[in-house]
């Protein structure tokens, strides 16, 4: 503490005297308090607490004497301010130079802080609310689906405008750089997957099923849900937060002005390469996936790999194989929508940003999976035996 | 430079900054007096927020000393870093508002952030910041995003003044705003300058900001400070950059002004007030 004295303010400037607060006791039952000192913000601090408590207990209508004060700031002076509710005393001794942080002061009244009125239906509002703002998402992803929807027709009448390079740019950015981190989940999950299983057959007996129990598991379901959360939470994210500076830094608005429509240079494109990017992204999945299962069922079961590559196609009809092909495409173009959607609709400030982006990585992966049950219910006669 | 005859309340020694190749800073020495406005201007490039940005302490000269307040910004320990810096405040070209806070929040961080203050009294003071700067009290809920750029160089200015600094850094105050805009808040600067007895230190572009306001200039050129002086002396040197940025139509119309009014002096000749004893 002593150390810190010495570097307080008016180390430079003559003495710096600690603020102090002493009552004088008049003749006459009234009193006098003196207040002394470098009366700032940085030499109160330190005793901040003490001194609004010694402030407290000053007596009511004493004379106050500030002519001892070195330094004064708002800070200061407000302490002194609210001790006088918010008005000038009428026994006040004052430095000539002190005077100005006072008229500043006069700018500050006792205004109480508007007490909030609890609502009895908060509740009942704030579901309402949920329930609107649900809605309103709804009607803005089909919106945009169908602006998306527009503007995917008219490319087609007019090739030449197909964008390209961002499709292009989009699929090596979303399917090649997503290789290593769905082959590494794809691999451990098939490892786990084919080591749980396999103990469970053996005590049955039944080793060579583990070739259907992962050809279906993995090829019909795993592949394609796995893919589509990785690259909801990979690509989806990052789409997200792209539209979402992009708006923030107005370079929406101006291809607006330009009369390039958003949704055709930066949405479609998002949109038909990961249409595109993940069938590719679940195929390579499956693959690695099932290479796992088999190197652990060789180790487990002792199973060998040729075995397991010639029993598959007879254990898993194809079937499977295109159900999770065309489970890529309807997620691919589900996140990217959902990523869209949510970048368009952030708003200028950090905050929203990064809200945006978590939102729209759950509304994604939630999504797929609603949408992954809806395709179980819907093909559950196809591929099966 | 010649020696300080007054107290410096910063003060760069020799500083040297270099980026790769290129040498920005060159041998600089500089004293910032008490009471003083300070603009440093220059053209692009020239190494003036650079300067801003070192005597913040946010980066390192190559070579050289930074002294704020005669403490060491280079081999000053941390905690004296931490003091030095509730000392001063900062009014960024944008305002640097956190935008996920409320006006309020804003001006309330620094105070909250003492760990010392009761939350009566920091109402209290973020009140009287807002309304010092001509913040009414209702757009105190409001967000950053829904103010106009004036607003928030005001709270800005009202959250940099928070902590009741000595010292004011000023990047690029009037940028961005109508003449209407820039020129009250280049009153309420020099309003609350003169009330509060605050050093400044300013970047700034703009002529009309710098003859209203500036005691001193400092034009950085060249990589080194060819000139320093009050705005007349300045505007007199003989320097490619000064007389391209005076000569030109706007500084003679700049110039013109406080020949007519004859600003510069008084403000100049004034001693530092306010100064307890």
């Amino acid at each position: 503490m002593s150390t810190a004295t010495t570097h307080l303010p008016g180390s430079a400037t003559p003495a710096w005297i600690p603020p102090d607060l002493r009552v004088a006791p008049e003749r006459d039952g009234t009193a006098t308090v003196m207040v002394v000192g470098a009366w700032n913000l940085r030499s109160l601090e330190p005793m901040m607490a003490g001194m609004v408590a010694r402030l407290a207990q000053t007596p009511r209508g004493a004379h106050w004497d500030l002519s001892g004060v070195t330094r004064l700031d708002h800070a200061g002076a407000m302490m002194l301010w609210r001790v006088w509710g918010y008005q000038r005393v009428a026994n006040l001794t004052l430095r000539a130079e002190h005077e100005i942080i006072f008229t500043h002061l006069k700018l500050v009244s006792a205004k109480p802080v508007e007490a909030v009125t609890r609502d009895r239906f908060a509740f009942v509002v704030a579901v309402g609310a949920q329930v609107l703002s649900l809605w309103e998402h709804v009607v803005g992803v089909v919106r945009l689906l169908g602006a998306v929807t527009l503007n995917f027709f008219e490319m087609l009448r007019h090739p030449s405008r197909i964008p390209w390079k961002e499709i292009s740019a989009n699929v090596y950015r979303t399917g090649t750089q997503a290789l290593g981190i769905t082959a590494l989940v794809g691999f451990l999950v098939g490892i786990v997957l084919s080591y749980l299983t396999g103990q469970q057959l053996k005590t049955f007996g039944a080793d060579i099923f583990i070739v259907n129990l992962l050809g279906v598991a993995i090829i019909r379901e795993l592949g394609p849900v796995l893919a589509a959360i990785l690259i909801a939470g990979r690509s989806g994210s990052a789409m997200t937060a792209q539209l979402g500076v992009m708006r923030v830094t107005e370079e929406i608005d101006a291809m607006a002005v330009m009369g390039i429509p958003h949704t055709l240079r930066l949405v479609l494109p998002k949109m038909l390469a990961l249409a595109i990017a993940m069938p590719l992204v679940v195929l390579w999945t499956n693959a690695i996936a099932l290479l796992g299962g088999m190197v652990a069922a060789q180790i487990e079961l002792g199973l060998g790999m040729r075995y397991f590559l010639s029993a598959l196609p007879e254990a898993v009809p194809v079937a499977n194989l295109w159900l999770g092909l065309a489970k890529g495409v309807v997620f691919g173009v589900l996140i990217a929508l959902l990523a869209c959607h949510y970048g368009l609709r952030i708003e200028p400030n950090t905050e929203s940003l990064g809200a945006g982006t978590t939102r729209s990585v759950v509304a994604a992966i939630t999504t797929v999976i609603v949408v992954d049950a809806i395709f179980a219910v819907m093909f559950s006669h196809v591929g099966v035996g | 430079m010649a020696e300080c005859a007054t107290e410096c309340v910063i003060e760069l020694r020799n500083l040297w900054t270099v980026f790769g190749p290129q040498v920005v800073h060159r041998d600089i020495s500089l004293c910032v007096q008490r009471g003083e406005i300070l603009s440093l201007v220059g053209g692009s490039g020239s190494g003036k927020s650079t300067m801003l940005r070192q005597m913040l302490a946010l980066e390192r000269p190559t070579r050289g000393d930074v002294l704020v307040f005669g403490h060491s910004l280079i081999s000053g320990d941390p905690a004296e870093l931490r003091r030095l810096r509730n000392r001063w405040g900062v009014l960024f070209q944008e305002g640097a508002l956190y935008s996920a806070l409320s006006v309020f929040e804003n001006v309330a961080t620094p105070l909250r952030e003492l760990k010392a203050l009761d939350e009566g009294l920091i109402r209290d003071l973020v009140i009287l910041k807002l309304e010092m700067v001509g913040i009414e009290a209702k757009h105190a809920e409001k967000m950053p995003s829904a103010l106009s750029g004036g607003m928030i160089k005001r709270i800005g200015l009202a959250r940099a003044l928070a902590l009741e600094p000595e010292l004011l850094f000023l990047d690029e105050p009037t940028a961005g705003l109508d003449p209407d805009r820039s020129e009250s808040f280049v009153t309420l600067i020099a309003e609350i300058r003169r009330e509060l007895g605050l050093t400044v230190v300013m970047v700034t572009h703009d002529l009309d900001t710098l003859v209203s306001l500036s005691d001193r200039v400092a034009v950085l050129a060249d990589q080194q400070i060819v000139a320093i002086g009050s705005v007349r002396q300045i505007a007199g040197a003989a320097h490619q950059f000064i007389t391209n940025f005076f000569q030109g139509e706007r500084g003679k119309r700049a110039l013109e002004a406080i020949k007519d009014m004859g600003v510069g002096a008084p403000v100049a000749a004034t001693p530092p007030t306010t100064q307890g004893h």
